[in-house]
């Protein structure tokens, strides 16, 4: 079936079954292969995007439910908060092998553009669907800390 | 002309008598087997129907309850009417990963529970419009049903619910709608959401009484 949808403010017409996984879409049809395959099952976040701003798992979102929606993944992720994570992940070095990160920013994001300062227990609710193998999770900790004042 | 008048008023009063005594006997024995729209058992849930053997009124209204609390102490209802700060999933485990209720039942900020729920379910996700946690006030969660039975009559503890908006929620809401409308892993409430509504009513039409 043919759809349109809304991806980094560019409009693509794509030709899939609208119950495809929007993950599957973004990696496979329109190459965008920075949000990453992690679980299928909205258990670790590797898959997070933001759908009109607002973070989603791709990997459990039917693509027919962002028909008219914003969609922003890793590649387009963008503004103050954006570059303020950005340079506090360089800056502290934080991924390791690296798989979860792009999941891991884009919840960092989401959650300071709600709390611009956010507390360690913010940070725990907020960041607790994203998981790393590495256990970067200290470090993830302090470049949200850092993004919060840098974005100020 | 005297003894047919006489005949005809004693056949009315025999007219009248019967006429009284059908529609009293009618009005306390009034079968429930007699109304035509009872829909009919299914999955585990009985139907109206059934209970029209039970002719003391309040037990049959204590049984009818405890028919609806078969769907009401189902894990598709409790795992979103906890007593704590987290949702339950499958029988009654933590929600997992941890999210919380946050200030208003839709999670924390920048974890909100539709980062994961759709609108309906979709793959593994359960899903309804607007998915979020019932207030702590309704929490059901290691409840009996004569505690829920109190608790949902309680306008303190109901969101102010009249009982016609009690029997409006359980029949047409959609997050009630939800307990059969589960992922494929998960098993859905017992019967179906229209029969829930039609005990529901059922059980405010006997008296509204709780079970012991
Ligand atoms: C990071 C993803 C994620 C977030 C955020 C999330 N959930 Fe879930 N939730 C899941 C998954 C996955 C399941 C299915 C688990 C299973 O397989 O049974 C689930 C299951 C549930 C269930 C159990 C449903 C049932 O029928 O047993 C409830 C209730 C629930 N979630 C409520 C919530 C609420 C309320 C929120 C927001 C406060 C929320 N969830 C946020 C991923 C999430
Ligand atoms: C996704 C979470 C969720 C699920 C699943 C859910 N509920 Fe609820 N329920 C809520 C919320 C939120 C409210 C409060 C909102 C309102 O009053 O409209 C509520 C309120 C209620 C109420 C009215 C208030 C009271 O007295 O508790 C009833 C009745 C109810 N739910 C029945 C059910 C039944 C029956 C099921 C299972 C078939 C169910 N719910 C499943 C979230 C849920």
């Amino acid at each position: 079936m043919k759809l349109s949808i809304e991806v980094n403010g560019d409009r693509h017409d794509i030709d899939v079954d609208p119950e495809t996984p929007l993950l599957w879409v973004l990696r496979d049809e329109l190459r965008l292969t920075g949000t990453k395959y992690g679980c299928g099952v909205a258990q670790c976040g590797a898959c997070t995007v933001h759908v009109d701003g607002r973070p989603r798992r791709a990997c459990v979102a039917p693509v027919r439910s962002v028909v008219d929606k914003r969609v922003t993944t890793i590649e387009g992720v963008s503004g103050p908060t954006a570059d303020a994570v950005r340079k506090a992940w360089v800056s502290i070095d934080v991924p390791q092998c690296g798989y979860c990160q792009s999941g891991q920013i884009m919840s960092a994001v989401a959650l300071l553009t709600k709390i611009r300062r956010p507390s360690d227990e913010d940070i725990d609710h907020a960041m607790s669907g994203n998981i790393c193998r590495c256990a970067t999770y200290i470090r993830i900790r302090r470049a949200i800390h850092q993004a919060a004042g840098d974005a100020e | 002309m005297k003894s047919f008048s006489r005949n005809l008023w004693a056949a009315t009063s025999l007219c009248v008598a019967i006429g009284l005594g059908c529609v009293v006997s009618c009005q306390r024995s009034r079968p429930p087997t007699s109304e035509p729209t009872w829909l009919p058992a299914d999955r585990g849930l009985r139907s109206v129907a059934d209970f029209a053997v039970i002719s003391d009124d309040d037990e049959r209204s204590r049984a009818l309850f405890l028919e609806v609390a078969k769907v009401l102490q189902h894990d598709r209802c409790v795992n979103c009417h906890p007593a704590g700060e987290r949702p339950l999933q499958r029988s009654g485990e933590p929600h997992q990963p941890l999210v919380v209720r946050g200030e208003d039942g839709f999670g924390a900020p920048g974890l909100g529970c539709d980062t994961c729920h759709g609108e309906s379910s979709y793959l593994n996700m359960p899903g309804s419009p607007h998915w979020h946690l019932a207030p702590l006030e309704m929490a059901w969660e290691g409840k009996s049903a004569r505690a829920i039975c109190q608790q949902i009559q309680d306008p303190q503890r109901n969101g102010g619910k009249s009982p016609a908006e009690l029997a409006q929620h359980m029949t047409h809401d959609e997050l009630v709608a939800y307990g059969w409308a589960p992922p494929e892993q998960l098993e859905p409430a017992p019967g179906n959401q229209r029969l829930l509504g039609q005990l529901f009513q059922a059980w405010l039409d006997s008296g509204a009484v709780c079970p012991e």
